[in-house]
């Protein structure tokens, strides 16, 4: 039996660890907040933008933009993953990871080509036999628009160069506070679905032509929902780690819970063995 | 017949306007444009430029630094744009550094390649409006 100093040192020790993990899913609390009043302003853009895409490309030939003709041949798919920077969030990343992992064996007769956002993405992935095109770190939880445009912009122009034929995004689909799936999305070549067409549809006027309109809105496009996907990661992180330290302070506790319990049981012992010793001594003494 | 349109302008970052106004003026690509009540349904792109719409008879105005779409149907005006501001939400100060800062840039530019230029054109091009607009508000201040 480990004696009562050891046992009160670990209760110490499973408290302060405690006291971490509280702490921290306050923060992630707290900048989960944050991060889904990110999302929530830029859905009425999401929503109006898709909205649009789908509204031009009713009126154009499918082969009328580059962005939107799918490769007979392909041969290099890119997957842009999008994971956190920091870890202890759960299975948060080890889903994209894994995700990532089952794609590639599925599409084994392919090349891929990894193009990492987050730093545990490189972490993972990097060390394994995939090429890295570019790899983003260090958002720190946090992504402007501009930053989003940088990368939007990367993955059109490996598209265009004909570095890939087809670009995919991994990243966790934000459902809820504790549900997140990790997702494979295919932004390139742009599959757009054709609305139907309604009477206020038919009669836009477009200014300039609906193929030079749709040349402007297809980047911005991807730009977009790249934005957006990195959006709804970082807001699964923090509501992932929330979750995660939730439980590592619930378990804190039911380990302090029966530390506290040995602890007791052991002072106990050393009392008895005491009163035992003093007993023994008196009853030798009366002999 | 409608009396006012419904004004709607959101950037990726967050809903900027939502408002029944009476008429707006914006910086379209072939040239500014005014939407009045009952207009043809209309999908245009958006250069950088001054938006501006006339509320209760009175007229505001907004920087729309980034380009964007502008799109009518049914009195409703949406515009997407990359970034914008409202004009009295920009400090006139500020905005003059900063169109200083880009004019020191362009000139910097000006020798290296026409990309770099173009694009530091650009942000120029984006302060200046930015200035234009809050100059309209010095006054109401």
């Amino acid at each position: 039996m480990p004696g009562v100093m050891d046992i009160k040192r670990k209760i110490k020790s499973v408290k302060n660890t405690q006291k971490i993990t509280k702490a921290m899913k306050m923060v992630s609390a707290a900048r989960m907040r944050k991060a889904e009043e990110a999302m929530t302003n830029a859905r009425a853009y999401a929503n109006k933008i898709y909205e649009l895409v789908g509204g031009i490309a009713g009126r154009v030939e499918a082969d009328s933009h580059p962005l939107l003709v799918a490769r007979k041949d392909v041969k290099n798919v890119c997957l842009a993953i999008i994971t956190s920077d920091k870890g202890l969030c759960g299975a948060f990343n080890s889903n994209v990871v894994k995700k990532t992992l089952a794609f590639a064996r599925e599409n084994q007769d392919k090349n891929i080509k990894l193009i990492c956002i987050g730093k545990k993405a490189f972490d993972f992935l990097g060390k394994k036999e995939f090429e890295v095109l570019e790899k983003y770190v260090s958002f720190g939880g946090k992504i402007t628009y501009d930053e989003a445009n940088e990368i939007g912009d990367k993955l059109v122009a490996y598209f265009l160069s004909e570095d890939v034929d087809e670009v995919h995004i991994v990243h966790n689909e934000f459902k809820s506070t504790a549900y997140q799936v990790a997702k494979v999305t295919k932004v390139l070549p742009l599959v757009l679905e054709k609305q139907e067409e309604t009477a206020d549809t038919t009669d836009y006027i477009y200014e300039p032509q609906a193929e030079a309109l749709l040349k402007e809105i297809m980047p911005r496009y991807i730009n977009f929902t790249v934005f957006f996907s990195i959006l709804e990661s970082i807001a699964g992180e923090h509501g992932s780690r929330m979750v995660a330290m939730d439980n590592a302070a619930r378990n804190a506790g039911e380990v302090i819970t029966k530390l506290t319990l040995t602890f007791n049981k052991a002072r106990q012992s050393a009392i008895t063995n005491e009163i035992l010793d003093i007993v023994n001594g008196a009853e030798a003494l009366n002999g | 017949m409608a009396e006012t349109v419904r004004l709607e302008l959101v950037t990726p970052v967050r809903q900027i306007l939502s408002e029944d106004v009476d008429e707006v003026i914006a910086p379209g690509v072939e040239g500014d444009l005014g939407v009045l009540p009952d207009h043809a349904p209309l999908l245009t792109a958006l250069r950088v430029g001054e938006l501006a719409y006339r509320i209760k008879g009175k007229l505001e105005y907004v920087a729309i630094v980034g380009g964007g779409f502008l799109e009518v149907n049914n009195n409703r005006v949406i515009v997407l744009a990359d970034d914008a501001e409202l004009g009295h939400e920009i400090d006139l100060e500020e905005a003059v550094q900063r169109k200083l800062k880009a004019e020191a840039a362009l000139e910097r530019e000006r020798k290296a390649d026409e990309k770099t230029f173009k694009a530091v054109e650009i942000e120029l091009m984006k302060e200046l409006i930015r200035v234009q607009i809050a100059e309209k508000y010095k006054g109401a201040k």
